[in-house]
């Protein structure tokens, strides 16, 4: 089988896996209520299912808001394997380097803020989203990392006085 | 005229060195960062929004507005001087002010950049002025049922409205309540069980997730000249010019 649209192939196939997860999440949760009495729940499965309705428990409406994207995925999916676009939609390459740069730099920011204080992260921050293009040199990332640290510092937290921890590291 | 009165209270409030130089202050913010491809008004102001905490409400409302309006202008400067749009918005300033800026007139474009935004942001304020109390009172009337309408029209609009495949809108408008689900349940009272952090249990919010899917994804198809560049066999594109066929590209970048 060949793809003949390469974008409506991979965001179908992400769409069908967001709703099957969600909707395997949905079913930790109650999908109707209680069943005090042992009765209403042996009733037939459609008994059953109007009863969820009239009464929806925390797991019913993801749950079917779950398998309709599933199914409308399911549809993107199968359009994209039978219809034929122009050119393919082909995606192209993805700029990895800026994106895995850029992400873990922000990530690792978020992390590392509380233990280690704004004086660490954000040189790190600095230096990890260097990595992701062509940067004239190691001294302007270094200047960078400077201007923005004493920036961060006299605009949160000399500036405005947030509660964010800058040198946490430093004093233990 | 009590609408003249109102408003000559506000300028009244709004006319101290402080609460100008806040105006100024925020002004300036907002066009710089709208300047930035991809951030626009409504992500500076998320960013700006901390910066707030500290100020009173007036200070701070002055300050976001001067960054809104400022982001709104700012996306012009760069659609004009290099072809490529600060926001969304701006993509239309992209097409005339670029070419006025290829026939030399670049100072004239920008000039009638800024006095439209200002002109524009006049009309608006004295615009919602007029409007506002009988909107509110419009408010007041709104129950269960005009809720609902409305949000079977906001979620039929922003499918019908988007640019690009019908029936992919609608899965993302379906991801986007499948999104708003996650949280503690207020009316169930459930717990997340399988969910770690505190920010769980508040839900996913709006300005993470549009920081998210505009800001991080777009990085994928950012051309900084180190390949990835989108759609194949056509000549080489320069940082500008491709970041400028990504964002004409109806649905390329974000979808």
């Amino acid at each position: 089988m060949r793809i003949k649209s390469e974008r409506d192939f991979w965001s179908g196939l992400v769409f069908v896996a967001v709703g099957v997860v969600f909707a395997i999440g949905a079913t930790h949760y109650r999908m109707g209520p209680e069943c005090a009495v042992q009765e209403p729940c042996a009733a037939g499965l459609h008994a059953r299912w109007l009863q969820l309705s009239a009464q929806p428990g925390a797991g019913y409406f993801p749950f079917g808001l779950a398998i309709l994207l599933a199914v409308v995925g399911a549809i993107v999916l199968f359009k994209s394997l039978t219809f034929e676009s122009e050119g393919g939609d082909a995606i192209g390459a993805f700029a990895w380097r800026p994106l895995v740069a850029i992400v873990a730099a922000v990530a690792g920011f978020g992390a590392l803020l509380e233990p280690f204080g704004l004086a660490a992260t954000i040189p790190l921050l600095v230096v990890v989203a260097s990595l992701a293009g062509d940067v004239p040199g190691w001294r302007a990332v270094l200047a960078q990392a400077l201007v923005l640290t004493l920036g961060a510092w006299a605009f949160l937290i000399w500036g405005l006085k947030l509660p964010v921890p800058f040198a946490s590291w430093f004093a233990g | 005229m009590d609408l003249l009165h109102n408003l000559g209270i506000g300028l009244g409030v709004a006319f101290t060195t402080q609460n100008l130089a806040y105006a100024f202050c925020g002004a300036l913010l907002g066009t710089l960062i709208g300047v930035l491809p991809g951030i626009g008004a409504v992500a500076a102001i998320a960013l700006l929004l901390p910066a707030t905490y500290a100020l009173d409400t007036t200070p701070a409302l002055i300050l976001l507005a001067g960054v809104y309006y400022g982001a709104q202008y700012g996306g012009s400067t760069t659609a004009i001087l290099v072809d490529v749009p600060g926001e969304p918005s701006a993509l239309v300033t992209c097409l005339d002010g670029n070419q006025m800026a290829r026939q030399g007139r670049a100072g004239v474009a920008l000039s009638v950049a800024a006095l439209g935004s200002f002109f524009a942001g006049c009309v608006g304020t004295i615009a919602i002025a007029l409007v506002a109390p009988p909107l509110t009172e419009l408010a007041f009337q709104f129950g269960p049922e005009e809720y609902f309408s409305l949000m079977v029209l906001g979620l039929v609009g922003a499918a019908v409205l988007t640019s690009g495949s019908l029936l992919k809108a609608i899965a993302m408008v379906l991801l986007g309540l499948l999104l708003a689900q996650v949280n503690a349940g207020m009316a169930a009272g459930t717990s997340p069980s399988g969910l770690v952090s505190v920010q769980s249990v508040r839900g996913i919010s709006f300005v993470v997730l549009g920081i998210g899917v505009f800001v991080f994804a777009g990085l994928g198809h950012v051309c900084p000249g180190i390949g990835a560049h989108r759609g194949s066999g056509h000549r080489h594109h320069g940082p500008a010019q491709c970041a400028d066929r990504a964002c004409r590209e109806p649905g390329g970048t974000r979808r």
